[in-house]
């Protein structure tokens, strides 16, 4: 999640100081990722550095508003006009798990997928709830449609991978060939192919 | 209050060699105010389930409990009755009269239960209304409409007149997202306002409307969520 890009499209609303663009980003998102104001404060000077914001005259009680520049405009459209790529994306720990679940002796493949599918599906239905709510505003309506699309995009991942498993018919996963070599017998491996 | 309760029901079709268990020792139980989905892969069990529920189909053992009545201790009629009175059903294929208008099948429930025509057509325009469906529609023949728009009035019937029990396979199969997503939120305001709802779904996305999850696997009831808590729980645990 960029917070530099976030922080540079709220600015782009107009001037604002930090408790402001905490406050306007977490309307936004729902507080969904909760942002705290130290965060925001370096965020922001790092981007005065880069003059991508400039700090106004301090106000009456004593905040200092900051306002976007025409290269941080730049920049902002530059982030909108990019697709993200899947290699900026965290590295996703549930496929993992379950690519190590088919290959380790012993786990009952079947059973951690229930569990998730579990897991997932009671979170879409908080969602849900949440969605269900008519005061909610359209940023975090839309924040959570995309959640809800990830959490079923999970589920029908489970789905098919279940199903996939319970065809495949699992033959057991080997051991290593390196592993624990009997000195006696062990030769180069050149000689043994 | 229990609407609906499944105590150690089974069905078995054919027997010997050829026997196939749909369903196996089922226990559910169903309040007023709950929508429970069942999830669960093809052939599972799940329409299996609901036509027992729904009192369509007889266990071959245990019971099925309407309302605290046994529906086997039910004459047919009285059965039919109840079918008729206190439970709504929308099936896989939408099951409409092909020689009635959509207005016509929606009025089916109530006219059968000796409502005039006149008023029985006027609830069945609302039904239709609030589905989605315009006064149009609602003269045409099941075989002049698309295929949501038919699934649309199946709904309609089901939710007419005041059904205690609201059973639902696959509502949602020929609509798009977005009018999917209506008749969800049609049931789900159905079992606020009392009823219970009974939801068969392939989609996750749909079984996010309900309180609890059953899952179905080989005709057994494999997991069951508990029920959510209140949304006002969970908006602390957001904050
Ligand atoms: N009349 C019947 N005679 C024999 N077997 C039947 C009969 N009706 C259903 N079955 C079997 O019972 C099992 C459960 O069927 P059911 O229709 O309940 O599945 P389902 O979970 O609704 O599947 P789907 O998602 O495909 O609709 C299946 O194996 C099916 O073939
Ligand atoms: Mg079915």
């Amino acid at each position: 999640m960029s917070v530099k890009h976030s922080l540079l499209a709220l600015l782009e609303r107009g001037p604002a100081y930090g408790y402001q663009l905490r406050a306007a980003f977490e309307s936004a998102t729902g507080s969904t990722w909760p942002l705290n104001i130290g965060q925001v404060y370096t965020t922001l000077s790092r981007l005065e550095r880069d003059e991508m914001v400039e700090a106004l005259p301090e106000n009456e009680s004593g905040q200092r508003p900051y306002r976007i520049t025409e290269a941080g405009k730049r920049h902002l459209a530059g982030w909108f006009a990019s697709p993200v790529r899947a290699a900026d994306r965290p590295r996703d720990e549930l496929t993992i798990k379950l690519a190590l679940a088919v290959t380790t002796p012993g786990v009952d493949v079947a059973d951690v997928i229930q569990r998730q599918r579990a897991a997932t599906l009671r979170t879409l239905q908080e969602y849900t709830r949440l969605k269900a709510d008519d005061s909610a505003d359209l940023a975090w309506k839309l924040v959570l449609e995309s959640m809800i699309f990830r959490a079923e995009a999970e589920i029908r991942w489970l789905d098919h991978t279940e199903a996939v498993v319970a065809r495949a018919e699992l033959p057991a996963p080997s051991p290593f060939g390196h592993y624990e070599p009997d000195p006696e017998t062990s030769a180069p491996l050149e000689e043994k192919r | 209050m229990t609407v609906l309760h499944l105590r150690g029901v089974s069905r078995v079709h054919g027997d010997g060699e050829n026997a196939v268990h749909a369903l196996v020792n089922a226990e559910l139980s169903i309040e007023s105010g709950e929508l429970v989905a069942i999830m669960g892969p093809s052939g599972s069990g799940k329409s299996t389930l609901l036509n027992l529920a729904g009192g369509l189909d007889a266990p071959t053992s245990g019971e099925v409990i309407v309302e605290g009545t046994p529906l086997s201790t039910l004459s047919k009629k009285k059965l039919a009755a109840l079918r008729r009175r206190h439970v709504g059903y929308v099936f896989q294929d939408y099951n409409l009269v092909p020689s009635l208008t959509a207005a016509e099948n929606a009025a089916l429930p109530l006219e059968l239960d000796g409502m005039g025509v006149g008023k029985a057509r006027k609830a069945a325009l609302a039904a239709l209304e609030e589905v989605g469906l315009d006064a149009q529609i609602a003269d045409r023949f099941p075989d002049e409409v698309s295929g949501g728009q038919a699934q649309r009035t199946a709904i309609a019937r089901a939710l007419i007149g005041e059904r205690r029990l609201v059973l639902a396979d696959e509502p949602t199969g020929a609509l798009d997202s977005t009018t999917g997503e209506d008749v969800l939120k049609l049931l789900r305001k159905r079992c606020d306002q009392g009823a219970a709802g009974l939801l068969v779904t392939h989609d996750a996305r749909h079984a996010g409307w309900a309180d609890r999850v059953v899952f179905l696997r080989d005709g057994r009831i494999v997991d069951s969520s508990t029920p959510l808590e209140k949304p006002e729980s969970l908006l602390e645990g957001a904050e």
